[in-house]
C-alpha cells in the first residue's frame, strides 16, 4: 500500500494547529498541547482508494509515565472530532525524546504568569555540568530561592521555595 | 535470536514494572508529603518505561499479547526481573538503598542501550535515561542525608546497604541471552558496565561515610525467572482486580 503523504500544509491541517493550540494540558490547565510542545506533527495521509484523508497526530509523552498522557490522546480526539475530522490517527512519537526546551516562548510566559516557573536553561548549558540551577520566584522574581524536593506534584515539575518572599512555589523541570 | 531478544525486553520491563510496583506501595505512608510525590513520581516513571517495554515484548512474540496481558497474566516464574527489583520496601533507608543501585544501574545501561542496534530498544532507552538521571540524584542525595545523618539513619542505612549488597551481583552476571544480545550489538557488555557502576556508587558511598560491603555468593536468578520469596506476594496483589475480572476496564 503506498501513503501519499502531504507535506505542504493544506488548509485542513492549518484547522487541524489551530483546534490543537485550544486543547489544553488538564494538570497545567493555562497551558496549551502546542505551548508545551508535545504535538511532533500533523499531516494528512490519503491510501489507496479511500476518498478521505486521515489526519494523523503524532504527539510525544513528557515523561514515560505521565498520567495526563493518556487524558490528553483523549481531548485531542474529541477536539478534533467536533471540528469535523473524522478520520484521526494519534501516534506515539518517542524519539527524539521530548525535551523542556520544546515549551515555546509563549508557553514559558504562561507559565510564568501561573505561578510556575519555567524551565530556565536550556538542557545543553554547561552550567548543568556542575548541577547548578538558578531559579528565579515566579512571584517575587527573587534569585534566592531553595530545592525542597525534586518532584512536585506532577512529573514535570520540582518543588522549590524563595527565600525572599517565602513562598514555596512549583519549578517546571529540564529534561 | 528473537526468543533471546524477548526475553531480554522482558527483563528490562520487569525490572521497572516490580520496582514501580514496590514504590507506589508507600504512597500515602512515606515519612514526609514531598517523599510520597518523590517516590510515586519515580514509580510512575519506571511503570511507564515498563509499559513501552511490554508493548514492544508484546510485539516481538508475535501472539497477540498486550502490555496487559504481559504485566497482569503471567506468574512468577515468567517474570524476569533483576532479584533486586522485588525486594521489600522495609524502612525508607532500605527503599533508598535499593533504589540509588538499581538506579546507578539503569543510568549506565540506559545510557549504553541509546547506541543498541535495535532501534525500538535505543529510543525507549533514551527516553528512560532523561528520568533516570532525576531518579539517581534523588535517591543519591538521599543515601547521603541518611548516611551522613545521625547515628540511627546511618546505622539503619548501613544495615541495609549490608542486606542488599548481596543482589546486586545478578546486575553484572550476563548469561547466554546476555551474551547473545552483546554480540548481535543489541545490549551492552555488561561486564563493561560493571566498573563505571561501581564508581559511582563508591562515591556516593564515601561522601554518605558507608562502607561497601564485600561481595558474597548467591543462588537466585530473577533474570530467569528463579525468584525470591517476595515476588509472588508483590504479584498476587498487583494481578489480584485483573484475575478476578479478568478484561475489567474503567
Amino acid at each position: 500500500m503506498v501513503v501519499a503523504e502531504a507535506t505542504v500544509a493544506s488548509d485542513r491541517v492549518a484547522a487541524a494547529w489551530r483546534v490543537l493550540r485550544d486543547v489544553m494540558d488538564p494538570e497545567i490547565p493555562v497551558l496549551s498541547i502546542v505551548d508545551l510542545g508535545i504535538v511532533r506533527f500533523v499531516r494528512e495521509e490519503r491510501s489507496g482508494e479511500d476518498s478521505e484523508a486521515t489526519l494523523h497526530v503524532g504527539l510525544a509523552p513528557t515523561y514515560s509515565g505521565c498520567p495526563a498522557t493518556e487524558v490528553i490522546r483523549g481531548s485531542v480526539e474529541r477536539a478534533l472530532a467536533r471540528a469535523g475530522f473524522a478520520r484521526v490517527k494519534i501516534e506515539n512519537v518517542l524519539s527524539p525524546p521530548w525535551t523542556s526546551e520544546w515549551v515555546t516562548a509563549e508557553g514559558r510566559r504562561k507559565l510564568l504568569a501561573f505561578g510556575i516557573a519555567p524551565p530556565q536553561e536550556p538542557v545543553s548549558s554547561p552550567r548543568r555540568l556542575f548541577g547548578e540551577t538558578t531559579v528565579h520566584c515566579p512571584r517575587c522574581g527573587s534569585e534566592a530561592t531553595e530545592r525542597i524536593s525534586e518532584f512536585g506534584s506532577t512529573p514535570c515539575k520540582a518543588h522549590y521555595r524563595c527565600t525572599e518572599c517565602l513562598e514555596p512555589f512549583d519549578y517546571f523541570k529540564c529534561i | 535470536m528473537s526468543d533471546a531478544r524477548l526475553q531480554y525486553v522482558l527483563r528490562l520491563a520487569d525490572t521497572s514494572l516490580v520496582l514501580g510496583q514496590r514504590l507506589a506501595e508507600w504512597v500515602g505512608h512515606a515519612p514526609a508529603l514531598e517523599e510520597d510525590l518523590g517516590l510515586a513520581n519515580v514509580s510512575l516513571d519506571l511503570i511507564g518505561q515498563a509499559r513501552l517495554l511490554l508493548t514492544y515484548a508484546g510485539e516481538i512474540e508475535g501472539r497477540g499479547r498486550t502490555e496487559d496481558d504481559l504485566a497482569m497474566s503471567r506468574d512468577q516464574s515468567d517474570y524476569l526481573n533483576l532479584a533486586m527489583a522485588e525486594q521489600p520496601n522495609g524502612d525508607f533507608a532500605c527503599t533508598i538503598v535499593r533504589q540509588f543501585l538499581i538506579d546507578a544501574f539503569q543510568l549506565e545501561l540506559y545510557e549504553a542501550l541509546q547506541q543498541s542496534k535495535d532501534a525500538r530498544l535505543a529510543e525507549i532507552a533514551a527516553k528512560a535515561l532523561k528520568e533516570t538521571r532525576y531518579h539517581v540524584r534523588y535517591s543519591a542525595s538521599w543515601m547521603v542525608r541518611l548516611g551522613d545523618g545521625t547515628e540511627e539513619s546511618h546505622r539503619r542505612t548501613q544495615e541495609a546497604l549490608n542486606n542488599l549488597w548481596r543482589y546486586t551481583q545478578e546486575f553484572f552476571a550476563a548469561d547466554a541471552v546476555d551474551e547473545e544480545m552483546a554480540r548481535a550489538g543489541i545490549a551492552p557488555v555488561l561486564a563493561e558496565l560493571a566498573p563505571r557502576w561501581s564508581a559511582r556508587v563508591d562515591e556516593v558511598l564515601r561522601e554518605a561515610t558507608l562502607q561497601r560491603p564485600v561481595d558474597t555468593p548467591y543462588s537466585w536468578h530473577g533474570k530467569r525467572g528463579d525468584h525470591t520469596e517476595h515476588l509472588g506476594y508483590l504479584l498476587a496483589e498487583m494481578q489480584f482486580l485483573h484475575r478476578a475480572y479478568p478484561g475489567a476496564t474503567w
